[in-house]
């Protein structure tokens, strides 16, 4: 049996998950008999591969690059799971959307900034409006709820979505577990 | 045989049960075990049947009826988990958590507060609509609590355990429809209204909209046990 | 009072009138008012006066098609003219007598022929404001022979036996209604009109609490004596200040009169009415949050059981009915139950009013029996949409109906058949549409009403309507796609299965009923981004969801 090709992709948020995925520790090594990680922030990857069995996306969709990087990853992608609370719910990400983008960048840019205020216009991508979920975006296959979700959880779904067993995710897992 | 005695049978769930008569439907299923979710209904206040999450199907009727104000009648045959009425709960918490602005991860009560709980229970994993992420205010002029509209449900156990239990009616609703908040007074601050500063208010939210100053929901998870007993006591008087 | 005395004011304010050779009425209800039907009725009685001729000049309620206002009939040669200015009434005066004045004359005769008036029976021929000439018309007989000959048991098995069922939109039979309040336990009971009339476009109410307001209230003293009640409710809009006059200018003199108040017509029956005004709220129509709003509470429903009929207001039996219900019970205790049953179709028994509105050549309102093709209502007396255009749907039911599209025009209108092709009978708003409305938008206007009177008590009300607002937002923008339609599907079932009240429960019925019969007008939207009517502004594109933030002077440089 080959390796099923697993990619993660970081857009909005924290990396927690990401965190949480590496504290699988010692039962990445048994996971890695199982998969082969092709893109992620953690490996030395620089294009998202042309095909994809899973992909983990952690984050929400809050620039023009995350819908661009989202939409991208959909295309290449068999099965496409959020991972975490920003990429199922926004979450933190998303308490700026009350406030609009304007007012987060004059905090972040000008406000808090004692030289050089300026909201940065070319090298940093554009914001949306208004943060959210990736399934606004693009066709989630499983979601999978958590800030972040646990190395447990994580562990049991690739397992799972590796040996072809159905889980129950709410047994797992929850919003702000 | 008197009213108070007077024996209903009936069905939850394919277990035959007997309750009495002007029992609600919520009441004999608990007695008995029988799991509905609720979200407005909380022991020892009185029933508004806004929150939906409790409807019940009942067999012969195409209406749903919910289970914390309809009474029992002889011979009924109640339905309270079926696919039918999961999609529904499914669908009432989706609109709850788009409504305002719920980030689990950053509440108070995260670990501890009942629509999350529910949203698991219901085994709700992403919400369908688009969120609607209004700008609310957060009250935080009185010197014990807080109250985060954000989180806020509207399932107005605040305005009634202050009405019927505390006897200070501080709390009510303003505004209609999607516009509506709690407000203390007459749209006073929480902290120069007429608060009696009881805390039951924030025993009972279900979420983290009302919670007590410096401490996280984890080290103090709220508890509205005491209402049946207080209850009781007034009744004994 | 007696009927004797009943027949003697009759006969005064006949002889009174028989001193005039030309009676002049002139509609003063709110269509006509609004183009100066006040300033009209002055220069009628200056020109009459100065004429020399017995000319009366009498102010009177809605006469029905308000698109040809201000309105003014000349009897007794029933001549109808139509879009009067004041300048006119020189030469209207003038004619009496003699030809009347051509260019101002309308030709309605198909309109008023199709029509059957119950309800609408003295509007337009009495002032409002005269309790006499509501005597003249047989005014307050039904009230004084029950009280001299008739039992309550006797009342409610007539109203019973007319098979007439709620006004106000449900269609619950009234002698039912009115039975289970006879029975409910309890000496303090209570009787209430629903006057809350709210439905965009519909004035059926307001005509009647307007332009012949004793039959409202000779109607609630008929409840009133059948059901055991001593103490009545009329539940108004404050925006219907017009009604609210007339009202408490009648149950003045209906006092006076003896017809209101303690031991009417010497027997121990006593009953008096007080008016309560609605702060605006749409919910307070439904009757538990009427009652709420009564008391003084928070205008917002309850689940029913305990209907009101058993508790009701303070907890005590209250029968609700709305105003057309009333109305219609003095002719119905005059004429009896078989009159009553004669008219109309096989479940929907007598007169319906409807206000039509919309894009048809006369609106107004009319009153057509039960049963009658919509095609009849349309096309003849409502005299078709404009020249140059296609009717498309006719809206039945407010913002709890549905839109019944043109291939369904020969439906008969009753309660079942209404109820059937997804709409209801409502109150009794009839919105005509023609080929320039967009059905999509048409949902979404529905939708956008619901959402903002929702009373927010209840979840799927409150956030569902919101949402389906929202999406249905999405979709006129040319934003929509496949998957909201879903969810807005989906959203229609669950609002409607699991609201609190009436008010969510048939909230998403304009968008089910658009999405049955007009489906191809949603996936035009989402497919092409167009919309077939030419009504919905689509300016899809992603710009309007990004925020760029402008170059500044510095990084340019």
């Amino acid at each position: 049996m080959s390796k099923l090709k697993v990619a993660t992709v970081w857009l909005d948020g924290c990396s927690g998950c990401h965190m949480s995925f590496l504290d699988m520790d010692e039962r990445l090594l048994e996971l890695a008999e199982l998969i082969e990680i092709v893109y992620s922030p953690i490996v030395d990857a620089k294009e998202f591969p042309g095909e994809v069995d899973i992909a983990l996306v952690e984050g929400a969709v809050a620039s023009v690059d995350d819908e661009k990087k989202i939409k991208k990853v959909r295309a290449h992608t068999r099965t496409l799971v959020a991972m975490g609370d920003c990429a199922v719910a926004g979450n933190v990400p998303s308490m700026r959307n009350p406030f609009g983008p304007e007012a987060i960048l004059n905090r972040a840019y000008i406000e808090n900034t004692t030289t050089q205020q300026q909201i940065p216009c070319v090298v940093v991508p554009n914001l949306l409006k208004v943060v959210r979920p990736i399934h606004e975006f693009v066709k989630v296959d499983i979601f999978l709820p958590g800030c972040p979700p646990s190395a447990n959880t994580l562990y049991t779904v690739l397992t799972a979505l590796a040996t072809g067993q159905p889980v129950d995710i709410s047994s797992l897992t929850r919003f702000g577990a | 045989m008197t009213d108070a005695v007077e024996v209903k049978t009936l069905i939850i769930d394919d277990q035959e049960v007997s309750a009495r008569r002007g029992q609600t439907i919520l009441e004999v299923a608990r007695e008995h075990d029988i799991h509905i979710p609720t979200l407005c209904h909380v022991e020892g206040l009185s029933n508004v049947g806004a929150c939906r999450l409790c409807l019940v199907e009942i067999k012969g009727s195409n209406k749903l009826l919910p289970a914390c104000v309809a009474t029992v009648f002889e011979g009924m045959e109640v339905v309270t988990n079926s696919e039918r009425l999961r999609r529904h709960r499914r669908t009432i918490l989706e609109l709850l958590f788009a409504e305002r602005n719920h980030i689990c991860s950053v509440c108070v009560s995260n670990g501890h507060c009942e629509l999350q709980t529910l949203a698991q229970e219901q085994g709700l994993t992403h919400v369908r609509m688009p969120y609607r992420n209004p700008q609310l205010s957060v009250d935080a002029s009185h010197d014990r609590f807080t109250a985060d509209h954000n989180r806020c449900i509207l399932c107005t156990r605040c305005v009634r355990v202050c009405a019927e239990i505390e006897g200070a009616h501080v709390w009510d609703v303003m505004g209609r429809g999607i516009n509506s908040i709690v407000i203390t007074d007459l749209h006073q601050d929480w902290g120069s209204s007429t608060c009696t500063r009881c805390g039951k208010c924030v025993q009972v939210c279900p979420t983290g909209a009302l919670f007590e100053k410096s401490k996280i929901g984890t080290d103090n998870p709220k508890n509205p046990d005491f209402l049946p007993y207080l209850n009781l006591m007034r009744e004994a008087r | 009072m007696t009927i004797e005395e009943l027949e003697q004011i009759a006969e005064s304010v006949r002889r009174e009138n028989a001193n005039f050779d030309y009676e002049v009425s002139v509609c003063m209800d709110l269509a006509c008012a609004s183009q100066g039907s006040d300033k009209l009725r002055d220069a009628l009685l200056r020109s009459a006066e100065a004429s020399g001729k017995k000319v009366l000049v009498r102010r009177t309620g809605c006469m029905g098609p308000c698109s040809h206002g201000p309105l003014v009939r000349v009897d007794p040669d029933k001549t109808l003219y139509g879009h009067v200015s004041p300048g006119r009434a020189q030469g209207i005066v003038d004619s009496l007598g003699g030809e009347p004045v051509a260019e101002l004359q309308c030709e309605l005769n198909e309109h008023f022929d199709s029509q059957m008036r119950v309800v609408l029976e003295n509007a337009g021929y009495i002032d409002p404001e005269k309790i006499d000439d509501y005597i003249a018309r047989e005014g307050y007989k039904a009230l004084v022979t029950v009280l001299m000959e008739m039992t309550p048991g006797g009342v409610i098995h007539r109203i019973t036996e007319s098979g007439l069922r709620g006004r106000g939109g449900g269609g619950y039979p009234t002698g039912l209604k009115w039975g289970t309040v006879a029975k409910a336990a309890g000496d303090v009971k209570y009787v209430v009109c629903n006057g809350d009339e709210g439905d965009p476009g519909a004035f059926m109410d307001r005509s009647v609490m307007e332009g012949d307001p004793h039959r409202v209230i000779e109607g609630m003293a008929l409840a009133a004596y059948a059901v055991g009640a001593s103490k009545g409710y009329i539940y108004v809009r404050a925006e219907y200040p017009i009604a609210v006059s007339r009202l408490t200018m009648a149950l003045r003199e209906a006092r006076r009169r003896g017809l209101l108040g303690i031991n009417i017509c010497n027997t121990p029956f006593s009953f008096d009415i007080e008016i309560r005004l609605g702060a605006g709220a749409f919910v307070c129509g439904e009757e538990t949050a009427l009652i709420a709003s009564i008391e003084g509470k928070r205008g917002t429903p309850r689940p029913r059981p305990p209907y009101p009929a058993v508790s009701g207001l303070w907890g005590k039996p209250t029968l609700i009915n709305n105003v057309e219900t009333y109305a219609n019970i003095p002719p119905i205790i005059r004429n009896g139950g078989k009159w009553f049953s004669s008219m109309g179709s096989e479940r929907s028994k007598g007169t319906k009013v409807f206000a039509l509105t919309g894009k048809i050549a006369n609106t107004g309102l009319v009153e057509v029996p039960m049963g009658i093709k919509l095609r009849q209502i349309i096309e003849v007396i409502g005299g078709g949409v404009p020249p140059g255009h296609t009717l498309k749907a006719v809206q039945t039911g407010g913002p709890s109906g549905g839109c019944i599209p043109a291939e369904m025009l020969d439906i008969g209108v009753s309660y079942d058949a209404l109820m059937a092709a997804g709409s209801i009978m409502g109150s009794g708003g009839m919105i005509v549409m023609d080929d320039t409305s967009c059905m999509v938008n048409v949902a979404r206007f529905f939708i956008e009403f619901c959402m903002t009177e929702s009373c927010g008590k209840c979840i799927p009300c409150r956030a569902g309507t919101a949402q389906m607002y929202t999406l249905l937002t999405r979709i006129c923008t040319g934003k929509g796609t496949m998957d909201d339609l879903a969810l807005i599907e989906d959203l229609c079932v669950t609002v409607k299965e699991t609201s609190l009240c009436g008010l969510g429960q048939t909230a998403p019925n304009p968008v089910l009923s658009t999405l049955k019969y007009f489906r191809s007008e949603y996936l035009e939207h989402i497919a092409n981004k167009r919309c077939p009517a030419g009504v919905c502004h689509m300016h899809a594109g992603a710009e309007a969801d990004v925020f760029a933030p402008a170059v500044s002077q510095e990084v340019v440089a």
